[in-house]
């Protein structure tokens, strides 16, 4: 049994906009006997400013990784861009010596050095690998029988499949093997591991809206009542603008998205107020009414 | 939002003046810019990029095509730079092993430095600056995480990133002041 303490690498998205994530994540954890430590002093995993300077984005991330050494946990984030972007530099400041030599000049400014002592996973990650199905079924009070979703990956979770090593991108079971733990039918739909667009939404809004738009549609084409995601972008792009996409498209989904932890914690018993979805953009009820 | 220019608009011909032989070396020397040349321009980017499919401009096989000629100009100063999603189906999918997002990525960052920085990443560093986070949270969201029974949000030592930001060099391309 691997040891589940974790520091909660929180990122930027999730405090600033989908609380109801963060919430229903914690009661989730807590209910699996995983500890969330959290991480003083944090900043943004760096991935925004990529496209900005690479070098400001390894930096960001390493230093990120080095108060997680110095705490001596592996890290646990809820975003995928922010643990596919701490993934990916841990692993390169780790396997080239170049690299880290380099940015450890750039964090002596601040202080600290990366030493590679820690690991890095995404929550489905952690629920896949460390806490395993035959806990988290262990904890389903109330099975979901009559529910069928759609899943919604979220890319960095997966790609770029030679730097992440986690599922298969091509062809993703482990979400909806953990949808399938909690009693829910999880349905195959057209397009399904396609991006949702969101990262450029301010650069250009149509495209973003129409993709998204796509893919409820082909959800919606096969009766799924509900969409489930594990990413605040992904999340914001389905729930948040769905009735933008409603607007510009003239045409009703009326498609509750929820946060994995919010239908898994449906499962175990918790409340609909205890996991905030009454945060949800789109009414959650139906859902609900179905359990 | 982008003014998409059709593919069907008459091109003008590229000028001998326009190529930049040098180009392909500063690519090729940011991380992830290696691979650029090994494009053998089989298009398989652009046939299953989920953003090309709905822009009528955007084309990764383009932008490498312009990149290995040294159009530098040109394509640094393109508006389909800035449209790669970063969903990372290109690199997963490349028979040559090119990084294609990362290509673009490491022409973003030279289009940074020649001073086409959108704003809309000004802001973010700005705010990362002034704050640690990319966003500058109001007060009125904080409040909330304590009545909705979250923990107080961590504090960065915003000094730290102000001093890594200097080392690198990266100072002078932040504006302050970041969205709210």
């Amino acid at each position: 049994m691997p040891n589940l303490r974790y520091a909660m690498f929180l990122g930027c998205a999730i405090p600033y906009r989908v609380a109801s994530y963060e919430i229903s994540a914690r009661k989730v954890a807590q209910k699996l006997g995983v500890e969330l430590v959290e991480m003083p002093d944090y900043n943004c995993c760096g991935l925004p400013l990529d496209p900005a300077s690479h070098d400001v984005m390894l930096t960001l991330a390493a230093r990120n990784l080095c108060l997680a050494e110095k705490q001596g946990l592996n890290i646990v984030t809820l975003c995928p861009g922010c643990a596919g972007t701490l993934r990916k530099v841990n692993r390169l400041l780790k396997e080239d010596k170049h690299e880290r030599e380099r940015v450890n000049g750039f964090l002596k400014e601040a202080g600290l050095e990366f030493k590679g002592t820690i690991e890095v996973k995404h929550l489905m990650q952690v629920l896949a690998e460390d806490v395993g199905l035959e806990k988290i079924k262990e904890t389903v009070a109330k099975p979901l029988t009559n529910l069928s979703v759609a899943e919604h990956n979220g890319c960095h979770v997966v790609r770029p499949q030679k730097y992440i090593g986690f599922d298969d991108p091509e062809n993703p079971v482990i979400l909806k093997s953990l949808i399938e733990v909690t009693g829910a039918k999880c349905l195959d739909y057209m397009d399904e591991t396609e991006c949702c667009g969101a990262p450029i939404v301010g650069v250009n809004d149509k495209i973003p809206l129409s993709l998204a738009h796509d893919k409820l549609a082909h959800m919606k084409a096969v009766s799924a009542q509900a969409v489930i995601t594990c990413c605040p972008f992904c999340h914001m792009m389905f729930d948040t603008n769905q009735m933008r996409i409603e607007r510009m498209f003239n045409e009703t989904f009326s498609m509750p998205v929820l946060h994995y932890p919010q239908l898994l914690g449906l499962a175990m018993g918790f409340t609909p107020e205890e996991l905030a979805l009454k945060e949800l953009r789109v009414d959650a009820s139906k859902v609900v009414g179905l359990i | 939002m982008t003014v998409e220019k059709k593919e069907s608009e008459p091109k003008e011909a590229t000028k001998i003046s326009e190529i930049n032989l040098q180009f392909k070396n500063e690519v090729k020397k940011i991380p992830g810019g290696e691979r650029m040349m090994l494009c053998f321009q089989c298009g398989t980017c652009t046939a299953d990029c989920p953003i090309a499919r709905f822009s009528d401009s955007y084309r990764p096989r383009q932008i490498l095509r312009m990149a290995q000629l040294g159009l530098k100009d040109r394509v640094l100063s393109s508006d389909q730079l800035w449209l790669c999603a970063a969903c990372y189906t290109c690199v997963d999918h490349c028979p040559q092993d090119v990084e294609i997002s990362s290509v673009i990525r490491a022409l973003r960052n030279i289009a940074v430095r020649e001073g086409h920085m959108p704003p809309a990443f000004k802001e973010l560093a700005g705010a990362i600056m002034e704050t640690g986070l990319a966003y500058k949270i109001p007060e009125l969201r904080l409040k909330r995480r304590q009545e909705t029974g979250l923990p107080p949000l961590p504090k960065t030592d915003v000094q730290s990133i102000v001093k890594l930001f200097s080392r690198i060099g990266f100072s002078k391309f932040v504006e302050k002041g970041g969205r709210q």
